[in-house]
Protein backbone atom coordinates (compact mmCIF):
# COMPACT_ATOMS: atom_id res chain seq x y z
CA UNK A 1 0.00 0.00 0.00
CA UNK A 2 1.31 3.38 -1.08
CA UNK A 3 -1.56 5.74 -0.29
CA UNK A 4 0.19 6.58 3.00
CA UNK A 5 2.81 8.48 1.03
CA UNK A 6 0.58 9.85 -0.81
CA UNK A 7 -2.37 11.21 1.59
CA UNK A 8 -0.37 13.50 3.21
CA UNK A 9 0.86 15.14 -0.04
CA UNK A 10 -2.54 15.64 -1.13
CA UNK A 11 -3.83 16.55 2.21
CA UNK A 12 -4.81 20.32 1.14
CA UNK A 13 -7.38 18.64 -1.52
CA UNK A 14 -9.38 16.70 1.05
CA UNK A 15 -13.27 18.51 0.53
CA UNK A 16 -15.83 15.45 1.36
CA UNK A 17 -15.74 12.53 -1.34
CA UNK A 18 -13.71 9.52 0.92
CA UNK A 19 -11.30 8.42 -2.37
CA UNK A 20 -9.87 11.08 -4.46
CA UNK A 21 -6.49 11.14 -2.53
CA UNK A 22 -5.00 8.56 -4.89
CA UNK A 23 -7.72 8.91 -7.25
CA UNK A 24 -5.22 10.22 -9.51
CA UNK A 25 -1.71 10.81 -8.06
CA UNK A 26 -0.02 7.72 -7.19
CA UNK A 27 3.30 7.85 -9.51
CA UNK A 28 3.95 11.17 -10.29
CA UNK A 29 2.43 11.86 -14.08
CA UNK A 30 3.90 14.19 -16.24
CA UNK A 31 1.27 16.96 -16.67
CA UNK A 32 -0.51 19.24 -13.92
CA UNK A 33 -0.02 17.63 -10.62
CA UNK A 34 3.45 18.89 -9.98
CA UNK A 35 3.68 22.20 -11.50
CA UNK A 36 3.17 25.04 -9.19
CA UNK A 37 2.34 28.83 -9.80
CA UNK A 38 6.18 29.93 -10.19
CA UNK A 39 7.10 27.37 -12.60
CA UNK A 40 4.54 28.03 -14.57
CA UNK A 41 5.23 31.26 -14.93
CA UNK A 42 9.15 30.52 -15.18
CA UNK A 43 7.97 28.17 -18.49
CA UNK A 44 5.98 31.04 -19.65
CA UNK A 45 8.54 33.46 -19.94
CA UNK A 46 10.96 31.42 -20.98
CA UNK A 47 8.53 30.78 -24.02
CA UNK A 48 8.02 34.18 -24.41
CA UNK A 49 11.48 34.77 -25.26
CA UNK A 50 12.32 32.00 -27.00
CA UNK A 51 9.48 32.84 -29.29
CA UNK A 52 9.99 36.59 -29.52
CA UNK A 53 13.35 35.79 -30.26
CA UNK A 54 13.57 34.15 -33.57
CA UNK A 55 10.58 36.07 -34.88
CA UNK A 56 12.86 39.04 -34.31
CA UNK A 57 15.82 37.55 -36.16
CA UNK A 58 13.50 36.62 -38.96
CA UNK A 59 11.65 39.97 -39.16
CA UNK A 60 14.20 42.22 -38.96
CA UNK A 61 17.10 40.23 -40.88
CA UNK A 62 19.38 40.76 -38.76
CA UNK A 63 22.08 37.92 -39.38
CA UNK A 64 22.61 36.63 -42.38
CA UNK A 65 20.05 33.63 -43.43
CA UNK A 66 22.76 30.53 -42.73
CA UNK A 67 22.98 31.91 -39.55
CA UNK A 68 19.38 32.56 -38.94
CA UNK A 69 18.13 29.15 -39.94
CA UNK A 70 20.89 27.47 -37.31
CA UNK A 71 20.15 29.83 -34.56
CA UNK A 72 16.15 29.69 -34.87
CA UNK A 73 16.07 25.73 -35.01
CA UNK A 74 18.67 25.71 -31.94
CA UNK A 75 16.17 27.78 -29.94
CA UNK A 76 12.97 26.14 -31.21
CA UNK A 77 15.10 22.66 -29.28
CA UNK A 78 15.71 25.03 -26.40
CA UNK A 79 11.93 25.68 -26.64
CA UNK A 80 10.62 22.74 -26.79
CA UNK A 81 12.30 21.36 -24.20
CA UNK A 82 11.32 24.25 -21.52
CA UNK A 83 7.60 22.89 -22.46
CA UNK A 84 8.67 19.79 -21.62
CA UNK A 85 10.20 20.19 -18.12
CA UNK A 86 8.08 23.45 -17.44
CA UNK A 87 4.45 22.84 -18.85
CA UNK A 88 3.97 18.51 -19.27
CA UNK A 89 6.07 17.96 -15.94
CA UNK A 90 8.73 15.58 -17.70
CA UNK A 91 11.33 14.50 -16.21
CA UNK A 92 13.13 10.76 -15.65
CA UNK A 93 10.68 9.97 -12.68
CA UNK A 94 7.92 10.00 -13.95
CA UNK A 95 6.37 6.73 -14.11
CA UNK A 96 8.97 5.07 -13.07
CA UNK A 97 11.05 6.34 -16.07
CA UNK A 98 8.58 4.97 -18.82
CA UNK A 99 7.42 7.85 -20.07
CA UNK A 100 10.54 9.11 -20.41
CA UNK A 101 11.76 5.86 -22.19
CA UNK A 102 8.86 6.24 -24.54
CA UNK A 103 10.14 9.96 -25.33
CA UNK A 104 13.43 8.89 -26.09
CA UNK A 105 12.24 6.22 -28.22
CA UNK A 106 10.18 9.00 -30.64
CA UNK A 107 12.45 11.11 -30.54
CA UNK A 108 15.03 8.64 -32.26
CA UNK A 109 12.35 7.24 -34.47
CA UNK A 110 11.34 10.89 -35.08
CA UNK A 111 15.12 11.83 -35.76
CA UNK A 112 15.82 8.92 -38.18
CA UNK A 113 12.76 8.97 -40.30
CA UNK A 114 13.19 12.91 -40.51
CA UNK A 115 16.78 13.37 -40.89
CA UNK A 116 16.66 10.05 -43.79
CA UNK A 117 13.45 11.10 -45.23
CA UNK A 118 15.38 14.40 -46.06
CA UNK A 119 18.42 13.00 -46.54
CA UNK A 120 17.28 10.48 -49.41
CA UNK A 121 15.06 12.75 -51.05
CA UNK A 122 17.34 15.82 -51.32
CA UNK A 123 20.07 12.94 -53.27
CA UNK A 124 17.17 11.43 -55.19
CA UNK A 125 15.86 14.39 -56.60
CA UNK A 126 19.55 15.72 -56.82
CA UNK A 127 20.42 12.52 -59.37
CA UNK A 128 17.82 12.12 -60.99
CA UNK A 129 16.75 15.88 -62.28
CA UNK A 130 19.81 17.97 -62.99
CA UNK A 131 18.26 20.14 -65.17
CA UNK A 132 15.40 21.17 -63.02
CA UNK A 133 17.83 23.50 -61.04
CA UNK A 134 15.21 26.22 -60.19
CA UNK A 135 13.54 24.65 -57.24
CA UNK A 136 15.42 21.25 -56.77
CA UNK A 137 18.47 22.99 -55.65
CA UNK A 138 17.32 24.62 -52.73
CA UNK A 139 16.26 21.47 -50.18
CA UNK A 140 16.76 22.29 -46.67
CA UNK B 1 -3.92 3.29 7.41
CA UNK B 2 -6.19 0.53 6.39
CA UNK B 3 -8.48 0.70 9.08
CA UNK B 4 -9.28 4.56 8.26
CA UNK B 5 -9.94 3.81 4.57
CA UNK B 6 -12.51 1.28 5.99
CA UNK B 7 -13.75 3.69 8.92
CA UNK B 8 -14.45 6.20 6.08
CA UNK B 9 -16.14 4.21 3.90
CA UNK B 10 -18.15 2.13 6.31
CA UNK B 11 -19.74 5.59 7.24
CA UNK B 12 -20.37 7.12 3.72
CA UNK B 13 -21.92 3.90 2.39
CA UNK B 14 -24.22 4.25 5.40
CA UNK B 15 -25.98 0.85 5.72
CA UNK B 16 -24.18 -1.32 8.20
CA UNK B 17 -21.79 -3.47 6.67
CA UNK B 18 -19.76 -5.78 9.25
CA UNK B 19 -16.37 -4.63 9.59
CA UNK B 20 -14.77 -7.34 8.08
CA UNK B 21 -17.08 -7.75 4.78
CA UNK B 22 -15.13 -3.97 3.62
CA UNK B 23 -11.81 -4.90 2.91
CA UNK B 24 -13.02 -5.90 -1.02
CA UNK B 25 -13.87 -2.46 -1.19
CA UNK B 26 -11.03 -1.28 -0.21
CA UNK B 27 -9.53 -3.80 -2.80
CA UNK B 28 -11.86 -2.25 -5.71
CA UNK B 29 -10.44 1.08 -4.92
CA UNK B 30 -6.48 0.24 -5.33
CA UNK B 31 -7.58 -1.43 -8.91
CA UNK B 32 -8.96 2.07 -9.35
CA UNK B 33 -5.73 3.92 -8.58
CA UNK B 34 -3.29 1.98 -10.58
CA UNK B 35 -5.96 2.31 -12.91
CA UNK B 36 -5.55 5.61 -13.32
CA UNK B 37 -1.87 6.35 -12.77
CA UNK B 38 -1.69 3.78 -16.01
CA UNK B 39 -3.89 6.26 -18.02
CA UNK B 40 -1.09 9.11 -17.70
CA UNK B 41 1.16 6.31 -19.52
CA UNK B 42 -1.50 5.32 -21.67
CA UNK B 43 -2.31 8.87 -22.60
CA UNK B 44 1.44 9.55 -22.90
CA UNK B 45 2.36 6.83 -25.20
CA UNK B 46 -0.49 8.15 -27.49
CA UNK B 47 0.84 11.42 -27.36
CA UNK B 48 4.15 10.27 -28.61
CA UNK B 49 2.32 8.32 -31.68
CA UNK B 50 0.76 11.34 -32.34
CA UNK B 51 4.16 13.04 -32.25
CA UNK B 52 4.63 10.27 -35.06
CA UNK B 53 2.13 11.61 -36.91
CA UNK B 54 3.51 14.75 -37.27
CA UNK B 55 7.05 13.74 -37.55
CA UNK B 56 5.79 12.55 -40.63
CA UNK B 57 3.86 15.36 -41.85
CA UNK B 58 7.25 17.31 -41.01
CA UNK B 59 9.22 15.24 -43.24
CA UNK B 60 6.82 15.39 -45.89
CA UNK B 61 6.76 19.11 -45.95
CA UNK B 62 10.27 19.23 -45.72
CA UNK B 63 10.73 17.31 -48.93
CA UNK B 64 8.21 18.92 -50.66
CA UNK B 65 8.36 22.51 -49.38
CA UNK B 66 10.54 23.63 -52.53
CA UNK B 67 8.25 22.31 -54.99
CA UNK B 68 6.64 25.72 -56.02
CA UNK B 69 5.34 24.08 -58.99
CA UNK B 70 5.87 27.82 -60.32
CA UNK B 71 3.37 28.86 -58.09
CA UNK B 72 3.94 31.43 -55.26
CA UNK B 73 6.76 30.95 -52.50
CA UNK B 74 6.49 31.29 -48.75
CA UNK B 75 8.10 34.25 -48.60
CA UNK B 76 5.26 35.62 -50.76
CA UNK B 77 2.56 34.23 -48.80
CA UNK B 78 3.62 34.21 -44.84
CA UNK B 79 2.14 36.88 -43.29
CA UNK B 80 4.54 36.85 -40.22
CA UNK B 81 2.99 38.94 -38.06
CA UNK B 82 0.01 37.38 -38.27
CA UNK B 83 1.75 34.05 -37.42
CA UNK B 84 3.13 35.80 -34.26
CA UNK B 85 -0.24 36.96 -33.18
CA UNK B 86 -1.57 33.36 -33.50
CA UNK B 87 1.76 32.04 -31.55
CA UNK B 88 1.04 34.20 -29.08
CA UNK B 89 -2.63 32.97 -28.67
CA UNK B 90 -1.35 29.26 -28.38
CA UNK B 91 0.88 30.19 -26.02
CA UNK B 92 -1.43 32.44 -23.85
CA UNK B 93 -3.86 29.56 -23.81
CA UNK B 94 -1.01 27.13 -22.54
CA UNK B 95 -0.32 29.40 -19.28
CA UNK B 96 -4.05 29.70 -18.89
CA UNK B 97 -4.78 25.89 -18.90
CA UNK B 98 -1.59 25.81 -16.41
CA UNK B 99 -3.62 28.17 -14.38
CA UNK B 100 -6.95 25.76 -14.33
CA UNK B 101 -4.56 22.84 -13.24
CA UNK B 102 -3.11 24.67 -10.10
CA UNK B 103 -7.05 26.28 -9.43
CA UNK B 104 -7.81 22.64 -9.77
CA UNK B 105 -5.30 21.12 -7.81
CA UNK B 106 -6.49 23.42 -4.71
CA UNK B 107 -10.10 22.09 -5.26
CA UNK B 108 -11.68 25.41 -6.40
CA UNK B 109 -13.93 24.58 -8.79
CA UNK B 110 -15.44 28.21 -10.64
CA UNK B 111 -11.40 29.10 -10.95
CA UNK B 112 -11.11 26.79 -12.51
CA UNK B 113 -13.83 27.06 -15.04
CA UNK B 114 -13.00 30.10 -15.05
CA UNK B 115 -9.33 29.30 -16.50
CA UNK B 116 -10.29 26.76 -18.71
CA UNK B 117 -13.06 29.20 -20.32
CA UNK B 118 -10.59 31.64 -20.76
CA UNK B 119 -7.87 28.79 -22.59
CA UNK B 120 -11.19 27.88 -24.53
CA UNK B 121 -11.14 31.36 -25.97
CA UNK B 122 -7.46 31.55 -26.66
CA UNK B 123 -8.08 28.20 -28.74
CA UNK B 124 -10.80 29.36 -30.42
CA UNK B 125 -9.16 32.61 -31.13
CA UNK B 126 -5.93 30.59 -32.68
CA UNK B 127 -8.31 28.31 -34.59
CA UNK B 128 -9.90 31.95 -36.04
CA UNK B 129 -7.33 33.01 -37.11
CA UNK B 130 -5.59 30.15 -38.44
CA UNK B 131 -8.76 29.69 -40.68
CA UNK B 132 -8.57 33.44 -41.62
CA UNK B 133 -5.33 32.72 -42.88
CA UNK B 134 -6.68 29.37 -45.51
CA UNK B 135 -9.31 31.59 -46.17
CA UNK B 136 -6.63 34.66 -47.61
CA UNK B 137 -4.34 31.92 -49.00
CA UNK B 138 -7.53 30.27 -50.66
CA UNK B 139 -9.07 33.54 -52.05
CA UNK B 140 -5.54 34.18 -53.54
CA UNK B 141 -5.23 31.16 -55.82
CA UNK B 142 -2.75 29.94 -53.09
CA UNK B 143 -5.23 26.51 -52.03
CA UNK B 144 -3.67 22.91 -51.27
CA UNK B 145 -4.53 22.08 -55.46
CA UNK B 146 -1.64 24.77 -56.34
CA UNK B 147 1.89 23.02 -55.44
CA UNK B 148 3.29 20.65 -53.42
CA UNK B 149 4.30 22.54 -51.21
CA UNK B 150 0.72 24.22 -50.93
CA UNK B 151 -0.44 20.59 -50.72
CA UNK B 152 2.30 19.47 -47.66
CA UNK B 153 1.69 23.21 -46.33
CA UNK B 154 -1.79 22.99 -45.48
CA UNK B 155 -1.84 18.77 -44.42
CA UNK B 156 0.82 20.00 -41.33
CA UNK B 157 -0.96 23.30 -40.80
CA UNK B 158 -4.27 21.36 -40.99
CA UNK B 159 -3.87 18.89 -38.99
CA UNK B 160 -2.34 20.31 -36.03
CA UNK B 161 -5.36 22.85 -36.19
CA UNK B 162 -7.82 19.85 -35.97
CA UNK B 163 -5.95 18.45 -33.08
CA UNK B 164 -6.54 22.38 -31.62
CA UNK B 165 -10.02 22.27 -33.32
CA UNK B 166 -10.80 18.47 -31.07
CA UNK B 167 -9.07 19.72 -28.42
CA UNK B 168 -11.79 22.63 -27.94
CA UNK B 169 -14.48 20.45 -28.69
CA UNK B 170 -12.78 18.01 -25.47
CA UNK B 171 -12.49 21.16 -23.16
CA UNK B 172 -15.97 22.29 -23.96
CA UNK B 173 -16.90 18.48 -22.38
CA UNK B 174 -15.24 18.89 -19.47
CA UNK B 175 -16.45 22.00 -18.64
CA UNK B 176 -19.59 20.35 -18.83
CA UNK B 177 -18.62 17.40 -16.99
CA UNK B 178 -17.04 19.66 -14.30
CA UNK B 179 -20.49 21.84 -13.93
CA UNK B 180 -22.25 19.05 -13.38
CA UNK B 181 -20.02 16.35 -11.42
CA UNK B 182 -17.71 18.94 -9.69
CA UNK B 183 -13.72 18.15 -9.43
CA UNK B 184 -14.15 14.42 -8.73
CA UNK B 185 -11.30 12.04 -9.41
CA UNK B 186 -12.37 10.94 -12.89
CA UNK B 187 -12.53 15.06 -14.27
CA UNK B 188 -8.91 15.72 -12.54
CA UNK B 189 -7.73 12.66 -14.27
CA UNK B 190 -9.56 14.15 -17.77
CA UNK B 191 -8.10 17.42 -17.36
CA UNK B 192 -5.10 15.91 -16.42
CA UNK B 193 -5.38 14.27 -20.04
CA UNK B 194 -6.36 17.26 -21.69
CA UNK B 195 -3.93 19.19 -20.05
CA UNK B 196 -1.27 16.78 -21.54
CA UNK B 197 -2.45 17.01 -25.33
CA UNK B 198 -2.89 20.92 -25.06
CA UNK B 199 0.71 21.84 -23.99
CA UNK B 200 1.72 19.00 -26.67
CA UNK B 201 -0.01 20.92 -29.25
CA UNK B 202 1.65 24.03 -28.44
CA UNK B 203 5.21 21.76 -28.62
CA UNK B 204 4.05 20.54 -32.01
CA UNK B 205 3.32 24.37 -32.88
CA UNK B 206 6.85 25.84 -31.96
CA UNK B 207 7.95 23.04 -34.52
CA UNK B 208 5.36 24.41 -37.36
CA UNK B 209 6.07 28.06 -36.58
CA UNK B 210 9.78 27.81 -36.99
CA UNK B 211 10.10 25.26 -39.29
CA UNK B 212 7.50 26.38 -41.65
CA UNK B 213 6.68 29.78 -41.36
CA UNK B 214 10.08 31.18 -40.26
CA UNK B 215 12.13 28.98 -42.53
CA UNK B 216 9.64 29.61 -45.85
CA UNK B 217 10.70 33.60 -45.09
CA UNK B 218 14.48 33.33 -44.81
CA UNK B 219 14.12 30.92 -48.29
Amino acid sequence: MSTHAHSDHHAHQGHGHGDHGHGHDDHGHPAGAHGTFGSYMIGFVLSVILTVIPFWLVMNGTLDNATTTVVILALAVVQIIVHMVYFLHMNGRVEGGWSMLAMIFTIIVVFIMFSGSLWVMYHLNYNMMPGMTHDMSKMP
Amino acid sequence: MTTTVEAMHGSHAGHDTPRDATPPVFYVRDEHAHEAASTALGFWIYLMSDCLIFAVLFATYGVLGTSYAAGPTPKELFDLPLVALNTSMLLLSSITYGFAMLAMEKGRTGQTQAWLFITLLFGLAFLGIELYEFAHLIHEGAGPGRSAFLSSFFTLVGTHGLHVTFGSVWLVTLMVQVARRGLIPANRRRLMCLSMFWHFLDVIWIGVFTFVYLMGALR
